[in-house]
């Protein structure tokens, strides 16, 4: 597993955690069919929160964060984002999305759009935006990820980097409160890791909730505030970054640090 | 060898560019590469050539000895004789100057032929917002050779000159519109299925308003309930459209046909025949059985099992039958089933049947597009909060029926043609219903060859567009790499 490095001066001065709560899960558990895949998860993240989501394959660490915006369903226990509780009513489901952005392995961006096509989409469809207006958001974001060059290409003409760097900014357009990454990095070439995590960086040096899973240890290091560890669907461990790597307590921890890190 | 190493060979002047070996290049390279590359292609190429030359010399006197000026086919014989000796044989095209008429208007009162004309010459207007909405250089084209058809067709059919007048400015108008601004003509698009009915079968312009304004109240009631969920929305739609045709539309029309008549001369349905016929119930078929196809395919794919089990038993079973078996119960057992004393249109029933019938097979090939797609395209729409519709119709729809293109027009191909199986539920379909009943006069009783060929090329023509149409459509879609 690589660990990139992160070289660049961080600056922390607006990565301030606050007593807002963001998340609230109590007692939540997950089936898929008769297969427990999540077991009473609790977990409580406060505004401004960086938190990454470390754990073996198959551990169930995609479909805790995708519980979040109902991208899978839970069938116990009570997930509440930003005060909105998470159950079958359409209303609550799409206020929570609106709040909740989210960005994928494989980026999944629209190959029919071209990226400012794919940027704009959901802030005129959803947020009923003027397309100036929206176009002009747009444009703002991409020059945040640094590609406001490639605004009417295709995805297909961009590099994997790129893409999920226009995959970033195309959930940011809709202005959320809260970020989910699905192992953003691990369908990239390494040269590429860098520029989507320097992204990520910057998105947390502007204060942005984020839930991170991810093998980036050297992330993980930088930039959260806490790190969980996951294992058979069940939160093992959780501590904040130095603790959680120099002195892990579980033994299923060590194992899996031992083997991410190579010593 | 150690000379070499010491004195580096340095090349002092570029040689000059040379051709190929004549072996490699033009003609002779293409000849040996594709027909002559070993025994076997060899064999095969010579095979080819021989049955190639026995079609060609067999058919080629036929279409040399063609007569296209005469008055029956015993003429046309006695002209082949007298010119290429006794014995010789030839095609008699003159069977369809004669009918050309029969083959394309049927019954339809010769008089009026300048309505469906019209009708099919708006089609392409009406459909240029659609079809050729990229490209301004082929939407002008179009709609200019369509243009300048209508304008000269119009006197030839025995329309005044103020009527050519007014069309030659309405022309004017839209071909303005067409270059500067093309999705004006949308308005004509809505219009336009009510205007080409009123057109083909006049009667009361009342009929087709009050039909259209079913779509219409269909569609309100969608949208008012369309945050409801996917099945109150279409069930509300379905539920008032219906209504309203069924009840609330009698009334209402007679209502209006007595204070405000507005009507222009009716042509019963079986007065149609020919390719008016033909294209009447294709282009029916096309543009109802695409979206009704769409829909069975969105059923089909639905977590809500009665829905999807519905759409599965529509689908299989409309693929399992035969669709002249389609026809038979829309020509005989429907009158058993109406009240007794209702007119339902013959033409409408065939329409209906057809339209079910292309709508299960497209519903499969758009299913084949659906399949196709990742499903992180679905997440990815959630994740954004786009709802069903909007992330059907904005990601995976436009995606999926691009997948789906070929299979969509395959379908449409085979229906255009399958309209002449409606000869068997007594239509004057092109190919048959038109042929027997030319044949059947005196003057042109044993042309065999002639009507069906001519038949056939005009069926060609139409489907060979469509082809075109379809791969032009490919490749504008294709995004994967410029
Ligand atoms: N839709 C599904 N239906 C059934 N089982 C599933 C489904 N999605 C995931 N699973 C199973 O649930 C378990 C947890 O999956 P999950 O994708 O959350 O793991 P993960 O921790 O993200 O693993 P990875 O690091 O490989 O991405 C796995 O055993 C997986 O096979
Ligand atoms: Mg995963």
């Amino acid at each position: 597993m690589a660990e990139t490095q992160i070289e660049r001066q961080i600056d922390r001065s607006h990565m301030t955690v606050t007593d807002e709560v963001a998340i609230q899960i109590t007692a939540m558990n997950k089936w898929f069919g008769t297969f427990h895949v999540l077991r009473d998860i609790n977990l409580t993240v406060n505004r401004g929160e960086r938190i990454v989501i470390a754990g073996p394959s198959g551990s169930g660490k995609s479909t805790l964060i995708r519980c979040i915006n109902r991208l899978e369903e839970h069938q116990s226990g009570q997930i509440i984002v930003d005060g909105t509780e998470l159950t079958s009513d359409l209303k609550n489901i799409d206020k929570v999305r609106s709040e909740v952005g989210m960005v994928f392995q494989h980026f999944n961006l629209f190959p029919h759009l071209t990226i400012l096509e794919n940027l704009t989409l959901a802030p005129i469809w959803v947020r009923k935006e003027p397309k100036k207006e929206a176009d002009e958001t747009a444009m703002y974001y991409l020059e945040k990820v640094k590609i406001p060059e490639q605004a009417h290409k295709y995805p297909g003409q961009l590099s994997g980097g790129q893409q999920q760097r226009v995959a970033i900014a195309r959930s940011l357009c809709m202005k959320p409160r809260i970020m989910l990454f699905d192992e953003p990095t691990s369908a990239l070439d390494p040269e590429m890791i860098k520029e989507v995590l320097d992204t990520m960086i910057g998105l947390a040096e502007d204060g942005m909730t984020m839930l991170v899973v991810t093998h980036e240890m050297g992330f993980a290091q930088a930039v959260a505030n806490r790190v969980i560890f996951m294992d058979q669907g069940q939160i093992v461990e959780q501590n904040e970054p130095y603790a959680f790597f120099n002195n892990p307590q579980s033994e299923r921890t060590k194992l899996f640090l031992s083997q991410i890190l190579g010593h | 060898m150690s000379e070499h190493r010491t004195a580096a060979y340095v090349r002092t002047e570029i040689l000059p560019e040379m051709a190929p070996p004549v072996s490699e290049i033009g003609v002779i390279r293409w000849l040996r590469e594709n027909l002559f590359s070993g025994p076997l292609n060899t064999l095969l190429t010579l095979a080819g050539a021989f049955v190639l030359y026995l079609l060609i010399s067999e058919s080629f006197p036929w279409f040399r000895n063609s007569v296209w000026f005469a008055s029956s086919v015993g003429e046309c014989r006695d002209i082949i004789t007298a010119r290429w000796g006794e014995g010789a044989t030839g095609a008699c095209w003159a069977i369809i100057r004669d009918r050309w008429n029969m083959f394309m208007f049927g019954f339809y009162p010769r008089e009026l032929y300048w309505r469906p004309t019209l009708a099919l010459g708006l089609l392409l207007f009406a459909a240029a917002p659609v079809l050729f909405s990229e490209s301004r250089r082929i939407r002008m084209a179009v709609l200019g050779v369509m243009a300048v058809f209508l304008v000269l067709a119009f006197p030839a059919l025995g329309v005044g000159t103020p009527a050519t007048g007014l069309l030659l400015l309405a022309l004017g108008a839209m071909l303005v519109l067409a270059w500067s601004r093309p999705w004006a003509l949308l308005w004509l698009t809505g219009i336009y299925p009510g205007l080409a009915v009123w057109m083909l079968w006049g009667g009361s312009v009342w009929g087709p308003v009050l039909a259209m304004a079913g779509f219409v109240l269909g569609w309100a009631a969608f949208t008012a309930t369309r945050s409801r969920g996917a099945i109150i929305s279409v069930g509300a739609a379905v539920a008032l459209a219906l209504a309203w045709w069924f009840f609330a539309m009698g009334p209402v029309m007679q209502m209006l046909e007595t204070y405000l008549p507005f009507a222009i001369e009716a042509v019963r349905s079986d007065k149609f025949g020919g390719f008016v016929l033909a294209l009447t119930i294709g282009v029916a078929g096309i543009v109802l059985s695409l979206p009704m196809g769409v829909v069975l395919a969105l059923a089909r794919q639905s977590d809500m099992l009665l829905v999807k089990s519905l759409a599965v038993g529509f689908i299989e079973f409309i693929r399992g039958v035969p669709l002249i078996s389609l026809l038979f119960v829309a020509s005989l057992l429907l009158n058993y089933f109406l009240p007794p004393g209702t007119n339902f249109d013959i033409i409408l029933r065939v329409i209906i049947m057809v339209t079910l019938f292309a709508a299960a097979y497209i519903a499969e090939v758009v299913r084949g597009g659906l399949a196709a797609l990742p499903r992180g395209q679905y997440e990815a729409a959630d994740s954004l909060g786009l709802d069903y519709w909007k992330a059907q119709r904005l990601i995976i729809l436009p995606q999926a029926l691009k997948i789906s293109i070929p299979g969509i027009v395959s379908t449409f191909i085979g229906m255009f043609k399958d309209t002449t199986l409606v000869v068997f539920v007594g239509l004057l379909d092109p190919l048959k219903g038109i042929t027997d009943s030319v044949r059947a006069s005196f003057e042109w009783k044993g042309a065999y060859w002639e009507p069906y060929i001519f038949v056939g090329c005009i069926f060609f023509i139409f489907n060979f567009a469509m082809s075109r149409y379809s791969m032009y459509l490919e490749r504008r879609l294709k995004r994967d790499h410029h």
